[in-house]
């Protein structure tokens, strides 16, 4: 679903990702962890399609196409859903309308009609209770006085609705009280299926025993320095980044 | 012979058997704007605003309102409302809809006005804005003909908004034309009226109006100025508002259309508990220029205002917001808020904005502010990762930035109509009625 091949990534003329290469396939879920500065967001942002990153050489496929050559609304459409690490306030316009116009750009796409009013209302109602979030939260405009964890609760909500083929969560799971953590990893959860995908980043153990992934990855300087099943994320909560660091560098 | 003389010559074709008095208030405004001339950029007041085009261009005035039915519609908007029609300012019958006017109100042609009931309306006439105000105050005083006089009995509450449209045609040569509105509001009156410029494409005229606005005491009105001629028209507009004891004045100064115009916004809070709103939007492209100018006077205690007025302004375009309040000494117990947010959209806009405080007394509250920024391109990027194409998401923005004007519209086809312009292709990707059902349905449950 999505190949990352030898992604060499500079911001502001400093290389951040140096030769990254992650697969994930349809049905999988893959926890991307490694310490501050690593380039985890780097990653996200250059799959969004985000201005001020330099693709220096590689490439990105989602489902065998340039994702790099498609416009940050055409990877949307393609099925990839972004959570951001710091979801932006969005003064004015309100979440019901975001939704709305978000799906009937998805729908348009795929050349059906756009959705009817009462239909998307019922949808958006039902996810929203999942999520449990109140109603008033749709009248509201996007992020806008959220807080920390109330926008990760948002970015979730809108991933529900929307349905993506590859669900990108950029530490979803901070500032998240632990009722919270349970609302989102079962949102999160409800997504899996055999041909969706999410990649999480995460810098903690907790989230990933709720949602528990098929592959773990570290991310350290601009590389996949080591990849392994679940228990690598408890090992790594046990004994810290130093040994991967020293392991990788020997 | 100078532009100013060139433009009252205009004046000798026409005028012949007015009363004296009519005839030598012509004349003090043909003198007045003759001395002034039309005003450069040396002018403190005009010092954005190039008034050549004015100037040196050819108008004459119209003799005829034709105009058939489907391209009155194009302009039209579909109010409930009683109608007033001119057109290159001269008033249609055809097109006007005064039938089943609610007792106690009043809306005639100003010739009309004039001929059955000149002394009342004579006297008010020029009482608020006289020869002085501007040289083009003067210029209409000289040369006006037609408008529009709406009278409103005390305690009368109108049923539907009053709805005066100035239709601008393509016309073969450019028109002028030199309207005048009076709106005389009794005590504790209720109404609502708009003043609608609408032009055809093309269309190429200079309308230089003056309306004058009394309220009594307790009487309440909305007033709208939605500008939507073509590119091409030019528009000088001066509005003079008088507030007695608790009266309440709502402006709504929506700017679309025009290739150069500038509005003059001034009120004098008078009394006690009389208050001000001024709304502003103007959304400005290609190269057109708008300017607008406002004055609150706080000349008594205990009056308020409130300012808000926001710009929007594309490509090449221009415009000007100065707002000036002064607290007259000792008009205590004063609250005056304005703001200024403009947004341009191109690198070329450009933008002045100055706002002004003069006070003279101590126990105020004042606030002002002006800002002008772009559009957050990371609220851009975020719309856009959700699948809503760029134009689209800067269409969402951009009447997010409106938003805080366009909710206090109260009149649902005015809002829709100032949402399209200004968001562009939102309307037919994005239905609004659609989701403003869905938003009403939201409130409900
Ligand atoms: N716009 C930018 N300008 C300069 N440096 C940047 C920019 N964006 C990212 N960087 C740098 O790139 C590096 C990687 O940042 P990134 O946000 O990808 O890290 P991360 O792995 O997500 O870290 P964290 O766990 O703290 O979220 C950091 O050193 C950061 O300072
Ligand atoms: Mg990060």
């Amino acid at each position: 679903m999505l190949e990352v091949k030898d992604l060499h990534v500079t911001v502001e003329g400093s290389e951040i990702l140096k030769g990254l290469n992650l697969t994930v396939n349809p049905g999988e879920v893959h926890a991307l962890m490694g310490p501050n500065g690593a380039g985890k967001s780097t990653l996200s942002a250059v799959v969004a399609g985000k201005d001020g990153y330099e693709v220096t050489s590689g490439e990105v496929l989602f489902e065998g196409k340039n994702l790099l050559e498609m416009e940050i609304e055409e990877r949307a459409l393609a099925g990839i859903l972004l959570g951001f690490q710091y979801p932006v306030e969005i003064p004015g316009v309100k979440n019901i309308y975001l939704l709305k116009a978000a799906l009937n750009a998805q729908r348009v796409a795929r050349g059906e009609e756009e959705i009817p009013a009462p239909e998307f209302m019922k949808l958006v109602r039902e996810q929203l209770s999942f999520m449990k979030m109140d109603g008033s939260f749709l009248q509201r405009a996007v992020n806008e006085g959220f807080s920390g964890g109330e926008k990760k609760r948002n970015e979730i909500l809108q991933m529900l609705v929307l349905q993506p083929k590859l669900a990108m969560l950029d530490e979803i799971d901070s500032g998240l009280d632990i009722d919270a953590m349970k609302v989102v990893a079962e949102g999160v959860n409800s997504l899996r299926s055999a041909d969706r995908a999410i990649l999480m980043v995460t810098h903690y153990q907790r989230l990933l025993e709720h949602i528990v992934p098929d592959h773990v990855h570290v991310l350290v300087d601009g590389r996949i320095v080591k990849s392994g099943d679940k228990d690598l994320a408890n090992e790594l909560e046990a004994r810290g980044y130093e040994w991967v660091l020293e392991e990788s560098a020997a | 012979m100078s532009a100013a003389h060139a433009f009252l010559q205009r004046l000798g074709e026409r005028v012949d058997d007015e009363p004296t008095w009519v005839a030598a208030r012509r004349q003090a405004g043909a003198e007045r704007f003759e001395a002034l001339g039309f005003p450069t950029k040396r002018d403190e007041a005009w010092k954005y605003t190039d008034v050549r085009r004015i100037a040196e261009g050819e108008f004459t005035l119209a003799d005829d309102a034709e105009l058939d039915e489907a391209r009155f519609a194009a302009l039209d908007m579909p109010l409930d409302a009683h109608r007033l029609v001119f057109v290159d300012g001269v008033f249609s019958a055809a097109l006007s809809d005064l039938t089943e006017l609610p007792e106690g109100v009043s809306i005639e042609p100003l010739t009309t006005a004039m001929r059955t009931n000149h002394e009342a309306i004579g006297g008010a006439i020029g009482r608020l804005a006289g020869v002085d105000f501007s040289p083009f105050t003067a210029l209409n005083v000289a040369l006006s003909e037609e408008g529009a006089v709406v009278r409103i009995g005390q305690g009368v509450v109108v049923d539907k908004p009053i709805y005066v449209v100035f239709a601008s045609r393509a016309n073969e040569s450019a028109r002028m034309s030199h309207p005048r509105v009076l709106v005389m509001a009794g005590a504790r009156s209720q109404s609502t009226v708009v003043e609608h410029y609408a032009g055809e494409a093309g269309a190429a005229n200079f309308t230089n109006v003056v309306s004058e606005v009394m309220l009594e005491r307790g009487a309440i009105v909305d007033h709208y100025k939605l500008q939507e001629a073509s590119t091409e028209d030019l528009h000088v507009a001066s509005i003079h508002v008088e507030q007695s004891r608790d009266s309440r004045f709502t402006s709504f100064n929506l700017n679309l259309g025009g290739a150069l115009v500038r509005t003059d916004l001034v009120t004098d809070l008078n009394a006690q508990g009389a208050e001000t709103n001024y709304n502003g939007l103007f959304f400005v492209q290609g190269r057109q220029h708008v300017d607008n100018h406002t004055l609150v006077r706080h000349n008594a205690p205990n009056t308020f205002s409130d300012e808000n007025y926001k710009g929007i302004l594309n490509d090449r375009a221009r415009g000007v917001f100065n707002g000036k309040v002064v607290v007259k000494r000792d008009s205590q117990q004063i609250e005056a808020n304005q703001n200024n947010a403009n947004l341009l959209l191109s690198d070329r806009a450009e933008i002045d904005t100055k706002p002004e405080l003069e006070i003279y007394a101590d126990d105020v509250k004042c606030s002002h502010g002006a800002t002008t920024g772009q559009l957050d391109e990371e609220a851009v990027f975020a719309l856009r990762t959700r699948g809503i194409d760029e134009q689209m998401a800067r269409g969402l923005l951009t009447l997010a930035f409106a938003g805080e004007v366009m909710d206090r519209v109260r009149l649902p086809v005015i809002a829709e109509r100032v949402e399209r312009a200004v968001a562009g292709k939102l309307p037919e990707r994005f239905n609004l009625a659609d989701l403003v059902e869905v938003s009403d349905a939201l409130e409900e449950a």
